[in-house]
Parts: structure tokens; C-alpha cells; sequence
């Protein structure tokens, strides 16, 4: 294992008051318990916005702090999700009075701890709504499974309740508007190679040199199958197609068309991805008219990427194009 | 026979020694079918337990003691199994709340709120191939193991190691473990895995201290 770090116990703490520096304008960092807050929370007449869960996914949440989108990150360590003091501790420090919106993605850990999070802000009054996303249609949403688990699609939730707590949203508006972000956005992902969690140091899964994992969470776990290294169009094709056929997106749709790199992978092989799903889409007479191309949610150093698709209309739209300006995200400001 | 505070003070050490001991083989398991943190974040946890036990009230009672290890357990361990665990002694202090001693009747009735509230939190059934796998066989061999503190967690520990090994062939339905469909089968689940040592260490100290 050849990382940057100084010893795996600091490596998120580190991370984040470096985050801290950079980003002085933006943001403040308590340690204490650790969270990232906006640097001018709360907000007055603002709902609050608190997303968290296991580090290891940057920029995802921490970079995604700022006017126009999330008041708060807690990130846990490595992968694992936080406990409820510092969601707590957060939740606190952002809410303005008009309450108080959890972005969770679905995975057990992260549930549990907001779900207890919740209950302990609950009982210190302030109200607190929970959103779970669950984009990832690589996972089968069953009573079999822990049910779809939330990626990349997670970025998209955030930007879009962020605008709608920034115009001045209620609780139950800005809840409702994360609610339908997530019923209209769809993601899949491969993984060309694992990744190492720095405290375990060596990877955490095995993946031949030949081999590639399509359908991939965000922590590496498996998807819907092992396969043969293919071309870029191929795997594209693969992963295009159970996100269009899901929702279903139809001819006429607009969307926007997330193209998101898992941290080890170049921006060159973004865009070549990026292209095919592109020319998939006009093929199937969807409009494109909106997209997002980079790193936003990864899984440490791991060779792979995730392609999403949110059906939008105008009110998304008008909502996704809204000024945010946040160390990961920045425009219209 | 009756266990008292000295029992849980035992029990939460030896929880600790057992979980660090093998936390290495706790977080392989978790490797195979989780994300390969389970003994890591466990091992966190009950070092930390273990560094307030000392600054605990001298009046406190066994019900203090495992509600200190369930708060601790909720700030420190994280994932899902911080919140599972820790419901579990939250629930489980609550149910003996308030007794100084513990007979066999007590002792169930722990296991058995401990158990409730990890079905409350995770919504497991048995046969899920999570803790409730193990939690649950203990539950019922303790119920039946008579009027004995000691005997009851002796049967509750034994029960909920063999239920973790019956965790190998199942495919599991909840957590992390649940994507990988029918690939979970043939690997224990590590919650049951480490259900079975927290147990063995109530039923080692029970041993010890009856």
C-alpha cells in the first residue's frame, strides 16, 4: 500500500482540517465531535441540510458544503458510517428554526445512525426529516436485500435541495423536492480495480487484472456480475442500460447525465464514457440538457466509474441551475 | 445465585479482551461478504467502554454498567453495528433497570430486550444471516436453561456460537452482505460471529464471578 498519509487513525481528521484551510471562506470544521459546517451557519429562515456517511468518497460530502447546498458533512471514517453524536452535533448547528433535512444514502450503517441521530435531535425539538436515496439500480430493490443503495445520485439530491432550502423551501418542500429527485434519478457503476482502505492496507476485494466488476456500490461491493475487460462502449452499454430501462426513460425525456469517476480514474476515460452515453441517449431520442462530468463521489483510488441519469423538468431544472458555491461544486455565483 | 455488578464490570472487560483478540478474524469475515471493518470498529468500541469503566459510580448497578456500554458503544462504533449493539444493551439495561443481583429470570429477560431491540433497530428475522441468527437460539437456550444466572448465559453463550457457524450456509437478506445475493453463502456472518463472542464473555464471567 503506497498512500499519502502519515498514519491511518488521522487520516480523515487530517483530511478535513485541510479542507478547513483551503476552504476558509466556505466552511468551518469542528473536531470535536467532527463535522463540516458552513462557515455562516445557521442560516437565518433557512431549513438546514445535513449529509454524512463514511469518508472515503470525496468530494462527496465535505466538498459539498456551502451556499446552495449542504449546511453540514459529517463524515465518518473510512468507509464506515458516522456515529449519531457528531449527526447530532451538526443537526444542531445548522438548524435555524425552520428545521432540518437528512440526506442519507441507503446503506444499513449510514440508516441506523441517522435514524438514531434523528431520534436525539427529535428529543432536543428540533425537527428533523430524513430522505434516503437509493439510486443504484445495480442492487435489486426487494425484501430480500438491505434494498437500492445510494451513489452518485446522492450529488444530484443534494445540489437540487440545496436550491430549494436556499429559495426558501420548508421542511416539508424541501423534503418533498430531495424525495423526488431521488424517485426520478437512476445509477449504475463498474470498477476496473479495488480499492485500499488505509487502516486495512490491503485491498478490499480481489479483482484479476483482466477482470472488471460491473454494478458496483460505492465501497466496492459486488454488483450484478464479474466479467471480461471490455471496450469503454461495451461497458457503457452495460451499465446505460438497466438505469434507462429502470425508471423507464422514454423518448422526449429531458435529462441530466452524470458521468462520475471513482477517484482512479483519468478525466480522458470520463469523457470517452461520457460520449457514449451521450450518443446512447440521442439515439433513444432523450435530451440531454444538463450534465456533469468529474470526480464527485469515490471510493478512494479505485479505477471505475459510475454513469447517472436524472429525469428532469422545469422546476429541477431551474433548481439544478441555481448558484452554489461550494469547494467541489461552484457556479453561478 | 445471583450476578451482580461485578459480573458486568467482568463481562464488559472480557467482551473487550475477546473482541480484540480477534479482531483481525472479525473484520476478515466481514471482508468476504461486508466492507471489511466489523472487528476494527468493534474493537474501537470496547476499548472505549473499557476507558469509562473505570470513572463508573461505586453504587453502580449491573443495569448502570451495561447502559454505560450501550451509549459508549453508540458514540464510538459507527456502522451498523454501533447502533445495533448498542440498542441491544440500551434495551437490555432498561429491562433491569434498578436490580442489584440478577437471577436467571433477569438474565432473560435482558437477553431477551437485548435481542428485541436489535429486531427493532434492523429489522432482521431469523434467517437473515445477521446477529439475530445468533441473538436469537441464546435467547431460547437461556429460557430454558431453569432458574440459573450462571447456567442461562452458559446455555445462551453456546447456543449463539453454534448459531453463528449455522450462519455459513444461509444467504444473507439484510446489511451489506444482502448484495452479494447467493455469493453470502458459505461465509459466516461476522455480527453473529462476534454476538457469539460478547456472549461467551457474559457466560465466562458469570463463571467467574458466581
Amino acid at each position: 500500500m503506497k498512500k499519502l498519509i502519515n498514519d491511518p487513525e488521522d487520516v480523515v481528521s487530517e483530511a478535513v482540517a485541510g479542507m478547513a484551510v483551503a476552504h476558509a471562506d466556505l466552511i468551518r470544521v469542528e473536531t470535536d465531535p467532527i463535522f463540516i459546517v458552513r462557515a455562516d451557519a445557521p442560516v437565518a429562515g433557512k431549513v438546514g441540510i445535513v449529509s454524512g456517511g463514511g469518508s472515503g468518497h470525496e468530494p462527496m460530502h465535505g466538498g459539498l458544503v456551502g451556499p446552495g447546498m449542504l449546511d453540514a458533512a459529517v463524515p465518518g471514517p473510512v468507509f464506515t458510517s458516522p456515529t449519531p453524536d457528531p449527526i447530532v452535533a451538526a443537526t444542531k448547528a445548522v438548524d435555524a428554526g425552520r428545521g432540518v433535512l437528512h440526506i442519507v444514502k441507503n446503506y444499513t450503517g449510514d440508516v441506523l445512525n441517522f435514524e438514531t441521530a434523528a431520534d436525539l435531535a427529535a428529543a432536543e425539538d428540533i425537527e428533523v426529516r430524513s430522505v434516503v436515496v437509493d439510486d443504484d439500480v445495480a442492487v435489486k430493490d426487494s425484501l430480500y436485500t438491505a434494498g437500492r443503495r445510494g451513489v452518485a445520485g446522492t450529488v444530484l439530491v443534494e445540489k437540487i435541495a440545496g436550491a430549494a432550502a436556499d429559495r426558501g423551501d420548508d421542511l416539508d418542500a424541501v423534503a418533498a423536492i430531495a424525495t423526488r429527485v431521488n424517485a426520478q434519478v437512476r445509477s449504475m457503476g463498474v470498477a476496473l480495480t479495488a480499492c485500499t482502505v488505509p487502516h486495512a492496507g490491503e485491498p478490499s476485494f480481489d479483482l484479476p487484472d483482466d477482470e472488471i466488476e460491473i454494478g458496483i456500490g460505492i465501497h466496492g461491493e459486488p454488483g450484478r456480475a464479474r466479467i471480461p475487460i471490455e471496450p469503454a462502449d461495451r461497458i457503457v452499454d452495460r451499465l446505460l442500460e438497466p438505469i434507462l430501462e429502470d425508471l423507464p426513460f422514454e423518448s422526449g425525456d429531458d435529462v441530466l447525465l452524470f458521468v462520475n469517476g471513482m477517484g482512479g480514474t483519468p478525466l480522458i476515460e470520463l469523457y470517452i464514457v461520457y460520449r457514449r452515453a451521450a450518443e446512447v441517449l440521442a439515439e433513444r431520442g432523450i435530451n440531454v440538457t444538463r450534465h456533469l462530468v468529474g470526480d464527485y463521489t469515490t471510493s478512494l483510488e479505485m479505477q471505475g466509474a459510475s454513469i447517472t441519469v436524472l429525469k428532469l423538468d422545469d422546476e429541477l431544472t431551474e433548481l439544478w441551475d441555481a448558484p452554489v458555491e461550494t469547494a467541489a461544486l461552484r457556479w453561478g455565483r | 445465585m445471583a450476578l451482580g455488578t461485578a459480573w458486568a464490570v467482568d463481562w464488559t472487560r472480557r467482551a473487550a479482551a475477546l473482541v480484540e483478540e480477534h479482531k483481525q478474524e472479525l473484520t476478515h469475515l466481514d471482508r468476504d461478504i461486508g466492507d471489511g471493518d466489523h472487528g476494527e470498529n468493534l474493537d474501537r468500541g470496547f476499548r472505549a467502554v473499557v476507558a469509562k469503566l473505570d470513572a463508573s459510580a461505586a453504587d453502580a448497578t449491573p443495569g448502570d454498567v451495561l447502559k454505560l456500554v450501550a451509549t459508549t458503544l453508540i458514540s464510538t462504533v459507527g456502522g451498523a453495528a454501533g447502533p445495533l449493539y448498542g440498542t441491544a444493551f440500551l434495551k437490555g439495561s432498561t429491562a433491569i433497570k434498578g436490580l442489584d443481583e440478577l437471577d436467571g429470570a433477569a438474565i432473560v429477560a435482558f437477553l431477551t430486550a437485548a435481542r428485541d431491540g436489535i429486531v427493532l433497530r434492523g429489522k432482521a428475522e431469523p434467517g437473515d444471516k445477521t446477529m439475530i441468527d445468533a441473538w436469537t437460539p441464546a435467547v431460547d437456550a437461556a429460557a430454558a436453561a431453569g432458574d440459573d444466572p450462571v447456567a442461562a448465559l452458559r446455555a445462551a453463550a453456546d447456543a449463539a456460537a453454534a448459531g453463528a457457524v449455522a450462519t455459513e450456509p444461509l444467504v444473507a437478506r439484510k446489511g451489506r452482505a444482502s448484495y452479494l445475493g447467493e455469493r453470502s453463502a458459505g461465509h459466516r456472518d461476522p455480527g453473529a460471529q462476534s454476538t457469539a463472542y460478547i456472549l461467551e464473555a457474559a457466560a465466562a464471567a458469570a463463571e467467574a464471578n458466581a
